[in-house]
């Protein structure tokens, strides 16, 4: 690990509360209609109707922080869904729960015409929560139970499942590929801040959820049996984790659409900084979240200028190289 | 159970034959012909059974000739051997990564060949979305893509030989790339060839022609019969990779090989009858239970059980929302979907 001390861990992570919010900044400021840092300072401070205040309140603002909260909570959850199954590889994207929340979201557009911003978050909790269910389910059952393998497996299949569903619905439903169609890729363009706003409650709570449990996480890496020789009510934790990653995964899912290996990536990188203690590991998985999201959406914006890649896509290019490493460093040593 | 030993050419060739087994294959391979025939017969305008029968032997009036050779068979063959091959190949891939999950859908093929056809789709329109080439090169797009796919996994994962756990991570890593590549080309383009690719994706053989069975036909007999030929070195690699080895079987060639046959059967199939969904997962579980693990039976059972399967799906497609005509991948996922699980669910120790 890069810091050792505590000491070092606290500047590491004040650092990285500073990076966060220079790329927020980089966001507001940077893309098609290219703005100013002065202009932006004073679309807050001194507001006039002008496009580009406009631009930057009701636009940039609300894609910024939608992108720097969908990003710390992806990242939180992966970290949690990773000590919890003690599976390098999972996230919310490999084990169908993103698969989960989207063809909610999608089936409830289709067949009840649901466009209302809290009902979005609602229906993708139902999804992600039957999602991860079902995988759990499918995983505990059997000879190698729970084995990383046999989990991820269970999500990629499930994963499967929901995505051909999804295009089967669209595959009849012509007229709502294309409301759907850019949702699904996974973005934070064009989001309202009232649309963050409604799934904020859930965030916080996952968010706060995984700050309290981040001790016991601690034990519960030790594995199983250990934990439960230590005292720690492990069925209890177990349930409260999936809850917490319910709420995280399922309310970035609402706002943002499925994006992918965000989960993955980041708990690895966080883990080289700050090591396996929980209590630091989550904080600085979620900077590291809001950071690479945040990255990620500034470069969507100029790599086929003018139109943009969905954030979703380049954290698939940034994802699956580092996806193909750890398969390929296999699983003993994580 | 019960076998007979076959010997031919003065016991030059000789083989067990599963009495019990074979019945239940011969079985099913009526239920196949009668699902050939009930498909030719129902659809928009519906031609009696005897009528088929007398149309497939030459005869029959010229306007039902024309419905049943012209437009039906085309797809029901189609269908019907889209079908084989993915079974086919889902069981191969289940028998050598020794996992009842792993399937072409999960392990990337069909991922590889849906991003090449939306790539196709898109680098060869002009300004006004108008194709410059041929639609008829489409099959050939998705054929590459499966097959490229196929051996990018089985690069990535080499390490000192292939694990197959490591064969199905990389498989879903690639695969999921392969979705977020799909989902953006579809994005960059006009809506209609979203929803033309997402139809492709789905799985629909609603495009069939004599050219395309002509071309699929051959190649997916050919390659399944190597299939049954080859696959009872899968009965040995069963036994672990140190058995195999030490009971002479060269054990990394072998998987390179099945690994080959089951990227050119789906790439054929999914080529012509776009990614349908599930096939090669439910397949080889139901001919499992039907005629238990070993290769030689399981084969063709589970052939017959994917023809079966993907001809239903097609002729559910087409009737039961007529005249919307429903991709065959929406029905293929709805039935294997549920029953997917509840196998997972039911039979734990497998």
């Amino acid at each position: 690990m890069l810091f050792n001390n505590n000491l070092s861990k606290i500047l590491a992570l004040i650092s990285s509360i500073i990076l966060l919010l220079i790329c927020m900044v980089i966001s507001i400021v940077y893309g098609y209609a290219d703005t100013s840092f002065q202009t932006a300072y004073q679309a807050f401070t001194q507001f006039n109707d002008s496009n580009e205040h406009l631009i930057i309140q009701n636009v940039r603002l609300p894609r910024a922080l939608i992108a720097a909260s969908v990003g710390a909570s992806l990242a939180i959850a992966g970290v949690l869904m990773q000590t919890l199954t003690k599976n390098p590889l999972a996230s919310p994207g490999i084990l169908g729960i993103n698969a989960g929340a989207g063809f909610a979201v999608v089936f409830a557009m289709v067949f009840f015409q649901s466009t209302s911003l809290q009902s979005f978050a609602w229906i993708a909790f139902v999804g992600a929560t039957v999602a991860t269910a079902a995988v759990y389910g499918i995983s505990s059952t059997g000879r190698d139970a729970m084995s990383p393998i046999k989990i991820t497996l269970a999500g990629a299949a499930m994963s499967a499942l929901f995505s051909s569903f999804t295009q089967g619905l669209l595959a009849t439903n012509e007229a709502e590929l294309d409301q759907v169609l850019f949702w699904l890729a996974g973005s934070v363009e064009g989001r309202k801040l009232e649309l963050l706003i409604a799934v904020l409650p859930y965030l916080i709570i996952g968010w706060i959820g995984a700050l309290l449990i981040a001790p016991k996480m601690n034990v519960l890496a030790l594995g199983d049996d250990v934990a439960k020789g230590l005292g720690l009510p492990v069925g209890l934790i177990q349930l409260a984790v999936g809850f917490i990653v319910i709420m995280l995964a399922g309310g970035s899912v609402a706002v943002a659409g499925p994006i992918g290996f965000i989960g993955i990536v980041i708990p690895h990188l966080a883990r080289k900084c700050v090591g396996n203690d929980h209590r630091w590991l989550i904080p600085m998985a979620a900077l590291l979240g809001g950071i690479l999201l945040l990255l990620a959406d500034v470069s969507a914006r100029y790599i086929i200028m003018p139109q943009e890649v969905p954030v979703g896509v380049m954290t698939a290019f940034i994802g699956t190289p580092f996806f193909i490493y750890i398969a390929r460093k296999g699983f003993r040593k994580a | 159970m019960q076998y007979r030993t076959i010997r031919l050419l003065q016991q030059k060739i000789s083989f067990l034959l599963d009495i019990k087994a074979t019945k239940k294959i011969s079985l099913l391979f009526c239920l196949v012909l009668a699902m050939f025939i009930l498909s030719a017969s129902v659809g928009d305008s519906f031609i009696n059974p005897l009528n088929v029968f007398q149309i497939l032997f030459g005869g029959g009036n010229d306007f039902d000739r024309l419905v049943v050779v012209d437009f039906r068979l085309p797809r029901i063959l189609i269908a019907a051997f889209a079908g084989m091959a993915l079974a086919v190949a889902g069981a191969i891939l289940q028998g050598m990564i020794k996992n009842p999950l792993a399937s072409p859908d999960i392990i990337g093929i069909s991922a590889g060949g849906g991003a090449a056809v939306v790539a196709f789709l898109a680098i060869f329109s002009d300004q006004n979305h108008s194709l410059t080439v041929s639609i008829q090169w489409l099959p050939i797009a998705g054929f590459i893509g499966a097959t490229v796919i196929g051996f990018v996994v089985y690069f990535l994962a080499w390490k000192d030989g292939i694990t197959p756990i490591r064969l199905v991570l990389i498989g879903i890593g690639v695969s999921a790339f392969m979705q977020a590549m799909t989902t953006m080309l579809m994005l960059l383009g006009p809506i209609y060839r979203a929803s033309e690719a997402n139809i492709w994706i789905t799985g629909s053989v609603s495009g069939a022609s004599w050219e395309q069975v002509k071309m699929v036909v051959p190649w997916t007999i050919l390659l399944l019969v190597i299939s049954f030929f080859i696959t009872r070195h899968l009965n040995v690699q069963e036994l672990g990779d140190d058995t195999a080895s030490n009971l002479g079987q060269p054990v990394q060639k072998m998987r390179f090989l099945l690994l080959l046959l089951s990227t050119c059967l789906v790439a054929g199939a999914i080529a012509f009858a776009g990614a349908i969904g599930f096939v090669g997962l439910m397949a080889p579980h139901i001919a499992r239970r039907l005629v238990g693990s070993s290769f030689g039976v399981l084969i063709p059972t589970a052939a017959s059980i994917g023809a079966l399967l993907v001809m239903a799906a097609d002729v559910i497609g087409r009737t039961a929302f007529s005249p919307l005509e429903v991709p065959a991948g929406v029905f293929t996922a709805a039935i294997g979907a549920p029953y997917f699980i509840y196998l997972l669910f039911r039979n734990p120790k497998n």
